[in-house]
């Protein structure tokens, strides 16, 4: 019982009734309480409990704290029952009849009939409930169509993409009558759009010049910080390092990456590396790594198979680092692998330096 | 008919490991492709069915317990379509015909002999061709029929021979 609210007797905006049933009396649990003959009004929003004869007695339930309503057996002599069980009172319920009930159900007992009533109060929960359920559906269609709208867009985008890449070959391969001037104009257009400069084979390799830039200037900032913390640094704590530095003119992933791509090709100390994982990190090329992967491949060709459990043991470092330096004199071509049901093992790589016979 | 002599890559475990290296990879598939052609010379075997072929000793090789995944022979059997060696027999890509020699390598072999011993302007069935006694000792003989027409036609575009029915049987004439 300490969930009805005392109430006025005004309908709520919106509200409208359902239903209406006299010589209804309330009851805490199953006990009866001063709200006896009274008529019961079931409207969309609430339940409502009205004095028959003291018209301004009411007391309201919101139905969003009826869990469910199921009949009551009928006793001998007794009126047929039906009880709502009902959900915790929210916090900052306004004031009611009851501060706290030891119940979480009420009774309303009919005696003039309309017990099958509350199967209508039922139905209207249910009826409110599907209008909740259509509110969303209609939201989540909303949204899937202003996605489809985001879809169409980037489908453009990307003929858009496409054709001025055709546009850029054409230029590259110097068709059509376009004049210098106009050749350099598009060149900027198509930078803008985030193309990069066509003349030169793919941004992949060679990139624009600005990457060029950028990567001398990467490789000012992070050589010491890279040597301090081992020699290795995962791409993204470069990303955050580069752009707290920067403060403003903040650097894109996309640059950051382009950029880091052109270490080797400037004969720059640092290279990025890409695990297989995806996992990217940028590393010192140190004298020392060509001397690692000699060293490796002589250790592999004398022990002709070497396992990275193995070379950690022979050789005292971590197994990571072993399989570290067996993957990277794979890379350089002078080991090979072989996996199989037992892990990875690597041998000398005799594919390219064939065994004499 | 002498054992196979299989080559020293067959003894090597990482032969068995399609190698991430590319410079590698090529020499490994490389050795591959000779293998698979010189294994189906020695049976003298045109065909290959892939499913078959993963538990036989060509891919599986069960003294060093390494055997080639499907992705490893299907990119070894690749290798070889592109060079002319295999053919696959339907879409599905699970058989494909072997031709160690492609047809003209046979048309030119058949024609060699063919005027070496003077068959030239005579007749001669496409059986005795390939399993007749004269041919005993060539290296096309024991070729399969589709093979054996396949290399004739070659040599028709050359207007060096001309296949010719006779009722049931099949002949080709040297010219």
């Amino acid at each position: 019982m300490d969930r009805f609210e005392w109430g006025n007797g005004n309908l709520l905006q919106g509200e409208t009734q359902v239903k209406q049933q006299h010589g209804v009396r309330l009851h805490d649990g199953t006990d009866k309480t001063a709200f006896d003959r009274g008529i019961i009004t079931l409207t969309s929003h609430r339940l409502i409990w009205t004095d028959s004869v003291q018209q301004t007695t009411l007391v309201t339930l919101p139905l969003s704290l009826v869990l469910y309503a199921e009949e009551v057996p009928a006793g001998r002599g007794k009126s047929p029952r039906v009880a709502f069980h009902l959900h915790p009172a929210p916090p900052n319920k306004p004031p009611g009849p009851v501060m706290m009930s030891a119940h979480s159900y009420i009774q309303l007992s009919f005696k003039e009939g309309g017990e099958t009533e509350p199967k209508a109060i039922h139905a209207g929960i249910v009826g409110i409930e599907r209008n909740l359920e259509k509110k969303w559906r209609d939201t989540d269609e909303n949204i899937s169509q202003a996605f489809e709208d985001l879809n169409k867009l980037m489908k453009k985008a990307k003929e858009m993409v496409d054709l001025s890449r055709t546009i850029a070959n054409k230029i590259k391969d110097k068709q059509g009558s376009i004049t210098e001037d106009e050749t350099v104009q598009f060149k900027s257009y198509l930078l803008s759009l985030g193309i990069a400069n066509p003349v030169t084979r793919e941004t992949h390799g060679t990139g624009t010049k600005y990457h060029e830039e950028l990567a001398k200037q990467l490789s000012d900032v992070l050589t010491k910080p890279i040597e301090e913390s081992g020699g290795m640094m995962a791409l993204s704590d470069v990303y955050c390092r580069i752009n707290r530095a920067r403060g403003m003119e903040l650097l894109s992933p996309d640059d950051l990456v382009d950029a880091c791509r052109q270490f080797e090709a400037l004969r720059l100390p640092l290279r990025l590396r890409v695990f297989n994982s995806g996992v990217m990190v940028i590393e010192l090329v140190s004298k020392g790594e060509e001397a690692i992967i000699r060293q490796t491949a002589e250790l592999l060709n004398e022990k002709k198979t070497l396992s990275p459990d193995e070379l950690s043991q022979s050789t005292g470092i971590s197994i990571l680092l072993a399989k570290g330096r067996l993957l990277a004199a794979e890379e350089a071509g002078q080991a090979c692998r072989d996996e199989s049901v037992e892990g990875i093992r690597f041998f000398p790589n005799l594919f390219l330096n064939p065994p004499t016979r | 008919m002498a054992s196979f002599q299989w080559p020293w890559q067959y003894e090597f475990p990482p032969f068995f490991t399609l190698q991430p290296n590319l410079e590698t990879k090529k020499k490994q598939v490389a050795a591959w492709c000779d293998l698979v052609l010189a294994y189906h010379k020695h049976h003298k075997i045109f065909n290959l069915d892939v499913k078959e072929s993963q538990s036989s000793p060509l891919f599986n090789n069960t003294k060093i317990d390494r055997k080639l995944s499907t992705d490893a022979i299907y990119s070894i059997l690749e290798e070889l379509r592109v060079k002319g060696n295999i053919e696959w027999t339907d879409k599905t890509r699970a058989q494909c015909l072997v031709m160690w020699r492609t047809p003209e390598e046979w048309g030119n072999l058949i024609y060699r002999w063919a005027s070496g011993c003077g068959m030239t302007n005579t007749v001669c069935t496409l059986y005795e061709l390939a399993h007749g006694d004269d041919t005993k000792r060539e290296e096309f003989f024991g070729l399969d029929d589709w093979l054996l027409k396949r290399a004739l036609r070659t040599l028709e575009k050359q207007r060096k021979a001309e296949i010719m029915s006779f009722g049931t049987s099949e002949g080709v004439k040297f010219f």
